[in-house]
């Protein structure tokens, strides 16, 4: 059923969390396609449910209701196992407090998920060195995360992200912990993923992060409320923007 | 303005003082600075552009706040072009504001929805020079102008979300109320 151009698809998506009087739905009954290549930035109030939607998709959390496919496989309703397989081969994750093991160096952190993957220790070293240089930070490769500023050590968790070449990678507000000039080196790095044609899900409040997708999805109350192509219009091109026509 | 008096009419004919204090109330403390003369030179231009037509009132002296002003059918087309139209950085934001005002007042539009389609607009043009600024080497000089343009665009969209917070309270009844009282 699932297209085949389709990285990750959701249907009838449902998550509700807690019990009786207390039960919310975080995530209600969202449909959603997320063709090969494509970026998509996910925006909306705190509390509609960006994160939980996330979660959803790259198996972090389980559906009360609906399907979710990632590259044609169902799964929703795999074994735990299975779901851990899943996550750690097809799966980047990017958090807002970038989650790095605090007690390993840049390199050790960006190439443990391939040693976990089952990849050798050269191998995974050496895929390692060549992410740390795309995202700018060879010479910082033996530091600690705590002798990272925040900017570096989100370029560390990006890294990370794309060890195992994942089909997709999901970014939970990454710039939300960000100045804007570290938030611009973030940028930087998604454009250049995006023009490499890596599929991207990126949730964020900030404009100017979204702006950088090709397709924004809005969200009040876990439901769509606006499905926007950003990618492929020039209605006035630059001189316009800057009031150097008419 | 000219746009902004034409939509006030599109819900009703007014005279022009009914005009003027509805303009004044939708534009809150900033319609206290507005010319009180400027509004019957304006409705005298699109009186002469055919837009609008006025009609004296019954057994009343013969002075401009006391004709009645309505719409012609040009007028009524132009309106709904203007409603429809999205654009940065030529609308300011009172032309904007008082479009939302204009819409919710005679039914003609949603003013989430106008809002939703402008925001689309500066969202596409933001990526837009956000395109340009990543093409150019960190820190190059050329972009700081885009910069600018990044940032004015940002304030802008942040703006957008407070009136879609407000219009999509009810908002779109209440306000035309308020509108309504004068
Ligand atoms: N583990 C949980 N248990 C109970 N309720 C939860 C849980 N996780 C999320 N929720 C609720 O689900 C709703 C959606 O939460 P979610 O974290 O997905 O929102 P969000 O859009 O990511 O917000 P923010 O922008 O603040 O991160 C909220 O009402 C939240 O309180
Ligand atoms: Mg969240």
């Amino acid at each position: 059923m699932s297209e085949s151009s389709a990285v990750v698809q959701v249907r009838d998506l449902v998550k509700e969390h807690g019990h009786g009087e207390s039960r919310v739905r975080a995530v209600d009954e969202v449909d959603l396609v997320v063709p090969e290549g494509q970026t998509l930035a996910v925006m909306g109030p705190s509390g509609c449910g960006k994160s939980t939607l996330l979660h959803l998709m790259g198996g972090l959390e389980r559906p009360s209701r609906g399907e979710v496919w990632l590259a044609g496989q169902r799964i929703d309703g795999l074994s735990e196992r299975a779901l851990a397989r899943m996550r750690r081969r097809s799966v980047g994750f990017v958090f807002q407090a970038f989650h790095l093991v605090e007690e390993l160096s840049a390199v050790e952190n960006v190439e443990l998920p391939a040693l976990l993957a089952g990849r050798s220790p050269r191998q995974a070293r050496r895929r390692a060195g060549a992410l740390l240089e795309r995202v700018g930070l060879t010479a910082r490769a033996r530091h600690l995360p705590s002798q990272l500023s925040g900017g570096q050590r989100q370029r560390v968790a990006i890294a990370r992200a794309l060890a195992n070449e994942p089909l997709v990678v999901l970014a939970d507000e990454p710039t939300g912990n960000l100045d804007s000039a570290a938030t611009l080196d973030v940028l930087r790095i998604f454009e250049e993923l995006r023009s490499a044609g890596q599929t991207l899900v990126i949730v964020t409040h900030d404009e100017r992060v979204a702006a950088t997708a090709d397709r924004l999805v809005s969200m009040r109350d876990g439901m769509f409320v606006d499905d926007t192509r950003l990618a492929g219009f020039h209605p006035r091109g630059l001189g316009g923007l800057i009031g150097l026509e008419g | 303005m000219q746009d902004a008096v034409l939509a006030m009419l599109a819900k009703e004919p007014s005279h022009g003082y009914g005009l003027r204090a509805r303009l004044r109330q939708s534009l809150g403390p900033l319609g206290e600075s507005m010319n009180p003369g400027q509004i019957y030179v304006t409705l005298s231009r699109l009186e002469k552009a055919g837009l609008v037509v006025c009609e004296r009132a019954d057994g009343l002296p013969e002075r401009p706040d006391r004709k009645v002003y309505a719409l012609t059918p040009a007028g009524q087309q132009r309106v709904a072009t203007w409603l429809a139209e999205v654009g940065w950085p030529k609308p300011d934001m009172a032309e904007f504001h008082l479009k939302l005002v204009a819409a919710a007042a005679a039914w003609l539009a949603d003013p989430v929805e106008l809002i939703a389609a402008q925001r689309r607009e500066l969202l596409r043009r933001l990526r837009e020079a956000q395109q340009a600024i990543l093409a150019e080497p960190a820190g190059s000089k050329a972009t700081l102008l885009l910069e600018g343009v990044v940032l004015r665009l940002q304030a802008d969209l942040r703006w957008l979300e407070v009136c879609e917070r407000a219009w999509s309270r009810g908002g779109a009844s209440r306000a035309d109320d308020r509108v309504e009282g004068v």
